[in-house]
């Protein structure tokens, strides 16, 4: 005999036996285009919805608790986990906010922030892709899917031939990067982008005049710039609304600042104008890479940064010198000790403003260490932007503000 | 023997080892003058509130304040000095060293390209202001910073836990809180599903994703028990050599066909 199931169900406050024509329904944490485990909770006048409640916390695997007893090192392939799809946009952040903790951010060699910002790119490449597809998918177009994913597998297949990986990449330290590009990678990541623009053509040419498509997106999600402003959008649901704000741009990191490329923005704040700029800014993706390429071959061959208190010195110095050694086994048993004080560092991740907040007492392990995930205030808008809609819509808007699971529970 | 006393106040991982005479270096604090926004903004902040201190530190200021003026002060700071996006907002526990929380609200101004850190301290039983009402994403912050600490927010729409379940008990991210599970945490879903009893049942969980046990042929792959393929399931056994490394996987795979066709039309 099978077992009452005696999980006390917890409504929200909201009752079922109601007087009213209004009606609860449940929407997730199952729900194939919840991306991930979201539940949302709708209370629907006829297919209109009036009340939405987003409920998280079924991903939810304590990061920032792990952090806390782990050593800076250790910690940084957990950060893989948070945004999945873009794995190395994580690992920079986290290595890029702990380089700002010990104020070593102008040590990193040239040739890892050339190779860093390659990879930055690629992974918003590899992420928007990602989204097409998926958005694509929800919204009714199973071919737009199927292309993207192609396109995103042979982007994947250049990660891996990078670092051996193809979704928690760890292809960032602290300090640098671990390895030099493979022999014969960046030929194959220019044939690559030369095949990018046609097919991101034959996805605009598949959606952008497509009746269905536009239909389903124009005028659905509308976020007025006070609003995107007041619930702390980031990224293309910023400048969906209207906001010229990129980090890359406004407070440039890496090789940002000697790269020309446009920040493309919408005023039409709607569904539609965030899926055109997602597609203008694979475009400027490829335009960035195609600057770095051949800065690539003017850089020297060092790696990671050469600073012996904090970072393990190269492997042939730690094989030849009896200090190098001393000082990689305390780095490795030990760990680094960071100074006294604590940083907040933005990064644009593909999903918006990624930030890591390190609180450090001197202690190899952070005292706190609090991740700013875009994806979490992005979801969390879902609460005042959901009613007024009808229920269809509802999986066009969860597409379009490109939530990632992994990063919202952490 | 007596086992020796610890102090329960912070059970998080410590370093095992320090130098007896390392003293931690610090980040400086640079004086505000430096910079001429914020030397502007905390001047106009000092005329209307009573700060107890204001440094820059790494690019970034940094405002200490008194916990009761917390929203007074955000909103002069979104409507004054175009302080206008809230970043983060959360806190930390320094329950251990002075009984206290400190609170932070990362601020983002984007027509200046600054940004702003508001921090105050509260004591453990007391509660905070919500700063829900200035700006909205504060929502879920706040909720979430209840769930993780236990810091109670004054007039917040929906104070309730955010990313634990509702009928959690204590709030992880306290230096206080156990970093492994008792067995209450061990068998809460068995016990809420099920019942008690059903604990033997399900026996406890198996946390080695690698493990296989090599007599269950049921409910895995006939691991050391494999046959040739189309074989009956009760025949003669074959050993497989899977430390080879150098043996196909695929016996037709081609690496260099199956990688990076020339897709130009």
């Amino acid at each position: 005999m099978q077992q009452r199931n005696r999980l006390e169900p917890f409504f929200e406050n909201l009752s079922f036996d109601r007087e009213d024509n209004r009606m609860v329904i449940n929407f997730g944490p199952q729900h194939p285009s919840a991306h991930g485990q979201l539940r949302l909770i709708l209370e629907l006048d006829g297919e209109k919805i009036v009340k939405a409640v987003p409920d998280i916390g079924y991903l939810h695997r304590g990061m920032e608790k792990m952090a806390e007893n782990m050593i800076y090192n250790e910690f940084l392939p957990t950060t893989d986990r948070m945004d999945y799809i873009a794995a190395t946009s994580n690992n920079y952040a986290f290595a890029f906010a702990v380089e700002k903790l010990l104020g070593i951010e102008n040590e990193v060699p040239r040739r890892a922030k050339v190779i860093r910002t390659i990879l930055l790119e690629l992974n918003r490449i590899i992420s928007h892709l990602f989204w097409l597809a998926t958005h694509a998918l929800d919204v009714g177009a199973m071919s737009v899917f199927l292309y993207c994913f192609r396109e995103r597998e042979y982007a994947l297949d250049l990660i891996e031939d990078y670092c051996g990986a193809r979704l928690t990449h760890s292809s960032v330290r602290i300090g640098g990067v671990p390895l030099d590009l493979p022999e014969g990678w960046l030929e194959k990541l220019s044939v690559y982008l030369n095949n990018l623009p046609r097919q991101i053509e034959l996805y605009e040419g598949l959606l952008d005049e497509n009746r269905i498509w536009r239909m389903r997106l124009e005028n659905v999600g509308v976020i007025p710039p006070e609003m995107a402003k007041s619930w702390g959008c980031s990224g293309i649901m910023l400048r969906g609304s209207g906001i010229e704000w990129d980090i890359r741009k406004e407070e440039p990191y890496e090789l940002y600042d000697e790269l020309d490329f446009d920040i493309p923005v919408s005023t039409t704040c709607d569904s539609y104008g965030r899926y055109k700029l997602y597609m203008e800014e694979m475009r400027q993706s490829i335009r960035i890479i195609r600057q770095l390429i051949p800065m690539y071959k003017d850089t020297k061959p060092q790696l990671m940064a050469r600073v012996p208190q904090y970072i393990s010195a190269p492997k042939e110095d730690i094989m030849t010198q009896n200090y190098s050694l001393m000082q990689h086994f305390v780095l490795v048993t030990q760990g680094m000790r960071p100074p006294v004080g604590e940083v907040y560092v933005p990064t644009e991740s593909p999903k918006g403003e990624l930030g890591f907040f390190i609180r450090s007492e001197g202690e190899p392990y952070p005292y706190r260490l609090k991740v700013r995930a875009p994806s979490f205030w992005h979801t969390s808008i879902l609460q005042d932007l959901l009613p007024g809609h009808y229920l269809a819509d509802v999986v066009t808007i969860i597409g379009s503000t490109n939530i990632v699971f992994g990063e919202i529970d952490r | 023997m007596m086992r020796p006393y610890r102090p329960k106040d912070n059970v998080q991982k410590k370093s095992y080892y320090t130098d007896r005479f390392w003293v931690a270096p610090k980040i400086p604090k640079i004086d505000v003058k430096e910079d001429e926004v914020f030397a502007s903004d905390t001047k106009k902040i000092k005329e209307k509130f009573d700060i107890k201190d204001a440094y820059i530190q790494r690019g970034q200021l940094v405002v200490e304040i008194d916990p009761k003026i917390n929203k007074d002060l955000l909103f002069f700071l979104r409507d004054e000095l175009e302080y206008d996006m809230l970043m983060e907002l959360s806190a930390i526990d320094y329950l251990a060293q002075s009984g206290e929380f400190e609170i932070f609200y990362q601020l983002l101004s984007m027509s200046k390209r600054k940004r702003v850190r508001v921090k105050c301290r509260i004591k453990e039983n007391e509660a905070i202001e919500s700063v829900n009402s200035v700006f909205r994403s504060a929502d879920w912050s706040e909720r979430e910073m209840y769930d993780m600490f236990g810091i109670v927010v004054n007039n917040h729409p929906y104070l309730k836990r955010l990313l634990m379940p509702d009928d959690w008990v204590g709030y992880p991210l306290r230096k206080t809180y156990p970093l492994q599970g008792d067995e209450a945490a061990q068998w809460y879903e068995i016990d809420k599903i099920f019942g008690k009893e059903y604990r033997e049942v399900v026996g406890p969980e198996m946390r080695d994703p690698a493990y296989i046990n090599e007599n269950d042929t049921n409910n895995f792959a006939r691991y050391k028990h494999e046959v040739p393929k189309g074989a009956p399931a009760d025949s003669e056994p074959i050993e497989i050599d899977s430390f080879n490394e150098d043996a196909p996987l695929v016996e037709t795979f081609d690496l260099k066909k199956s990688k990076f066709v020339n897709r130009d039309r």
